[in-house]
């Protein structure tokens, strides 16, 4: 492995983390202004213009809390819990193609971290990962109401996890392909998106989606009424800091995922009639593709405003007996339908 | 080479580490940092896609549910349960013939030739569904066969049973 090699990944790996750890940071800014225009109020307006140093206050008195291990609490776990919660948030973005290429003098930079060639069930493991977080930390924290939130998150994530993974293989019938860098290949232009192809299945996705971010109206881990705070009950300072944060990644993370898989990630319309040299395409693309993941964030901002909250076994009823025989119907669907194009055109 | 010896040390040492703890919690724990350096030797051996499932399907669905268990049964030291001295012994015989059976196949095993791998993109998606459809038809579907008869077996089991009037 040469040098240049390493450095240029090096600066690529800085540059996804900063650009994941801002939006995280903003997304909580973000949430509470559009939480205000909702509700027909400010929002946050003291730091900075518009309340723009709003984030970087609320880190600086996380970090300043006083960091409270409760004495039954079993230690080493109460510290690993958020560890792999955050972990797990910042390692899922390696395989998300952010742009095509770059090329700058004789290098060609590209602008995906690995081009692992099952790419997507990567994803899928690290977020099954992510589990262990919130169960650690749960069960560490020795108290019942942590307790029962955990084994609400991690059922939860489960159950949906299956919906999840039975919608992907649907796609993956369309796409033959488990690397990321080629699905969204070949969704160069408009018309090639897969949301023509699969709009049941993108709609199972994305429903899946807020249930494995714990986001409203599956937000059940987290319950006033029942359960105190759910599994960081007993956490303060920056480990709850972490837990939060590692939300809103996976917010992030799972933004960029749904745009690429179905939207064409950094493909925009009319992007090969432009007749622009293709580092301006590849720029252009990046905007195009954080200007889609943008725009899912606001959905599920939007989303958490507009409806009110599952029961927990509605949550279940909904994930097995509804969205897994619908996604097993998508499968066959496609199927059905790939083999019919096959036959007549 | 020697990145597989220190990975083989790794998995020894927690598979030990799950027999010898004695908080059930901490065991399943170690158990999954085992089934995570399993799919580090499935990487080694080029099974990128039996080394995501391994990661998918042991680490993140099997092992959470056992820990789900464990948590819920919230069992420790002090409620242990005492097992009788037949199932201790009993559990001694089966180890030993495990013993037994590991050396014999080791003796057995030709460790002078060495292996040469043909195709080193056998372990993609694509390969390994040819093989599986073609070659391995058969015992590919009498396994989801008995797949499917134990997911039945599971739901009958959990299954309430029907009010009487």
């Amino acid at each position: 492995m040469e040098l240049s090699f390493v450095i240029e990944k090096f600066i690529l790996v800085t540059i996804v983390f900063i650009v994941s750890l801002v939006v995280a940071m903003y997304s909580t800014l973000a949430e509470r202004k559009i939480a205000g225009f909702m509700q027909d109020r400010y929002g946050p307006d003291r730091a900075g213009i518009f309340g723009l140093l709003q984030p970087l206050c609320d880190g600086g008195k996380f970090f300043f809390k006083e960091e409270i291990i409760p004495s039954g609490a079993h230690k080493t776990l109460f510290i690993i819990g958020p560890t792999i919660a955050i972990i797990t948030a910042c390692i899922s973005s390696a395989v998300i193609p952010w742009g095509q290429e770059l090329t700058i003098g004789e290098r060609v930079i590209s602008l995906q971290v690995a081009d692992v060639n099952v790419g997507i069930l990567y994803m899928f493991g690290v977020i099954a990962l992510g589990v262990y977080g919130i169960m650690l930390g749960g069960w560490a924290s020795n108290n019942k109401f942590s307790l029962m939130g955990a084994i609400r998150a991690a059922s939860q994530s489960i159950s949906y996890e299956i919906a999840m993974g039975l919608s992907i293989i649907a796609l993956l019938m369309v796409t033959q392909s488990l690397s990321l860098k080629d699905i969204v290949a070949q969704q160069s232009g408009f018309v090639n998106w897969n949301i023509w192809v699969q709009p049941l299945g993108f709609i199972i996705f994305i429903v899946c989606a807020f249930a494995e971010c714990n986001r409203v109206p599956f937000d059940l881990p987290e319950c006033e009424t029942e359960l105190v705070g759910g599994y960081h009950t007993e956490y303060s300072s920056m480990k709850l800091g972490l837990y939060m944060f590692s939300e809103y990644i996976n917010m992030f993370v799972s933004s960029a995922l749904m745009a690429s898989l179905y939207f064409g990630g950094y493909n925009f319309p009319f992007m090969n009639d432009l007749g622009l040299s293709p580092n301006w395409i590849t720029i252009l693309g990046v905007l195009a593709f954080f200007l889609k993941i943008f725009a899912f964030i606001f959905f599920f901002m939007w989303i958490r405003w507009t409806l009110p909250r599952f029961r927990y076994d509605q949550l279940m009823k909904l994930g097995w007996k509804m969205l897994i025989p619908l996604a097993i119907a998508n499968i066959v669907l496609t199927g059905v339908i790939t083999v019919l194009k096959d036959l007549y055109f | 080479m020697s990145l597989f010896y220190v990975v083989a040390l790794l998995s020894t040492f927690f598979a030990l580490m799950t027999i010898f703890t004695k908080n059930p919690v901490h065991s399943v724990l170690y158990l999954v940092i085992t089934f995570f350096t399993f799919t580090v030797h499935y990487i080694l051996l080029n099974a990128q896609f039996l080394a995501v499932v391994n990661f998918i399907v042991y680490m993140g669905a099997i092992m959470v549910l056992f820990l789900f268990v464990l948590m819920l049964l919230n069992m420790n030291e002090d409620v242990e349960p005492m097992k009788s001295t037949l199932v201790k012994v009993m559990a001694v015989i089966a180890g030993c013939c495990l013993f037994v059976t590991v050396c014999g196949a080791l003796h057995l095993f030709d460790t002078q030739t060495p292996l040469i791998e043909k195709d080193p993109s056998i372990g993609l998606v694509k390969n390994l569904g040819q093989v599986l459809f073609k070659e391995f038809l058969l015992p590919f579907e009498l396994s989801s066969l008995l797949l499917l008869t134990a997911m039945v077996g599971a739901v009958l089991l959990a299954k309430k049973e029907p009010k009487r009037i």
